[in-house]
């Protein structure tokens, strides 16, 4: 059986509905995984000991065991316990907690490398411990930060692909629904992993012009 | 917690544990190789060499594991390519690392300090002797724990073949619990078997380092 791409554009619709999906589902867990590394940074930095440490120990466990493993966990153990998400819900949950937890390992450095100065300027200006952090310390941490995250939001975009196993029609789907139709796995697959590669440079170059607004805005 | 269960389903976890480290050390090995050469191809002086590696990189970078292994194990057999899913599985994951660690080894290599290769030049020793007894010890160096850091990610990638049903810790958890409908524990007992291989692999890749440093 040789290879014969014609076969593709026939199903360019679905592919382009699945690639949809994969930016949907991406751009939900990177504002997430934003939003909850800030949070899982100032729980691990200042909340008080009986948090903090149960905390840590979440992190610790997130950080070594295998997204796929974590996945299946949200999706069946929810489910369990007589929570029944949508697919797509327990995959951006799933992906968002998964890539929290490194963007806050990332964010605490960020945090911890902000000037002592600021916090005590703002401190004396009256500012409370809390309006401190969030108006002062976390804006500067995050600026400081905005390489490394982007470089897991590139790592997010990828391992989206993993949902599929929950059932999500993202790409990696939409090209298995195609084969099984048609029975040609190396074409479907080499087309999703373009569409992966367009979508990858696409998010580069969003990247790198934020990197750049933050360049000039400092 | 049902220890009853875990205690009774635990052999069938450590069988799957030993696939899953067969797994980590054999793509480990072929990544290693792949990051080597690639590296090499990536600081080579043709610029037909520096085409194929940055092409490697961006290519595997630019995509998903998951489908790369599935391109190897589903497509293959279209372009003559039979192999098992563990074949394939170990193929795929060892070419994906590889692009990780040419980036690792080549990042290393370059940040050797430029005076000592200028130094070495003038003693008289040749281009490959300055980078065989002058560049390369320094770099190992360097890329020890950056390179852990690689072999950390792929010992969690390994999950990936579950999905070409590779019988690995991921897929007996998942198997478990569709049969017998409790994720926690099963989740409770592969993150741990997990957690012990990575503790475990980072232990030597500190003893490694603290032995370069050393030297």
């Amino acid at each position: 059986m040789g290879l014969d791409f014609s076969v593709v554009p026939a199903f360019a619709g679905a592919l382009f509905m699945g690639a949809l999906w994969t930016i949907a589902i991406t751009l939900s867990a990177a504002v997430l995984s934003f939003f909850g590394g800030i949070i899982f940074a100032v729980i691990a930095l200042y909340a008080p000991l009986v948090i903090r440490t149960p905390f840590r120990l979440f992190a610790w466990l997130f950080m070594g065991t295998p997204l796929l493993l974590q996945l299946f966990l949200i999706y069946f153990g929810l489910i369990q316990i007589g929570i029944d998400l949508p697919a797509f819900v327990a995959g951006v949950i799933g992906l968002g907690l998964h890539f929290a937890v490194y963007n806050s390992d990332i964010i605490q450095a960020g945090i911890l490398a902000v000037d002592k100065g600021q916090y005590e300027g703002a401190r004396t200006l009256g500012l409370s411990r809390m309006q401190t952090l969030r108006k002062v310390v976390v804006p500067q941490a995050v600026r400081s930060v905005v390489p490394p995250i982007g470089n897991n939001m590139i790592a997010l975009l990828k391992d989206s692909a993993l949902v599929s196993v929950i059932g999500v029609a993202e790409l990696t789907l939409s090209s298995q629904m195609a084969i099984s139709r048609t029975f040609r796995p190396f074409e479907f697959y080499v087309a999703a992993a373009a569409c992966y590669y367009v979508i990858n440079l696409g998010l580069e170059a969003g990247l790198r012009r934020i990197e750049r607004r933050i360049e000039l805005a400092r | 917690m049902d220890t009853g269960l875990i205690i009774r389903v635990f052999p069938f976890f450590i069988e799957a544990a030993w696939v899953t480290i067969q797994l980590s050390v054999l793509s480990g090995l072929l990544g290693l190789s792949c990051g080597a050469l690639g590296a090499a191809a990536r600081l080579s002086r043709s610029p037909v060499l520096r085409f194929i590696g940055a092409t490697y990189v961006s290519l595997i970078r630019g995509t998903p594991a998951l489908i790369q292994i599935f391109i190897l194990y589903f497509g293959g057999p279209q372009v003559g390519i039979q192999l098992d899913a563990f074949e394939a599985g170990v193929l795929a994951l060892g070419f994906n690392i590889g692009a990780y660690m040419t980036e690792t080894m080549r990042g290393a290599i370059i940040s050797v300090d430029r005076g000592q290769n200028e130094a070495a030049r003038t003693l008289g020793l040749s281009r490959f002797e300055t980078f065989r007894s002058v560049i390369l010890p320094q770099a190992m160096r360097l890329m020890i724990r950056p390179l852990g850091v690689n072999i950390n990610a792929l010992i969690k990638g390994t999950a990936l073949v579950a999905a070409i049903s590779v019988v690995e810790l991921t897929y007996t958890a998942q198997r478990y619990i569709g049969s017998t409908y409790k994720p926690f524990e099963m989740f409770f007992l592969a993150g741990s078997i997990y957690m012990v291989i990575i503790y475990v692999t980072g232990l030597g890749v500190s003893w490694l380092d603290r032995r370069a440093a050393l030297k």
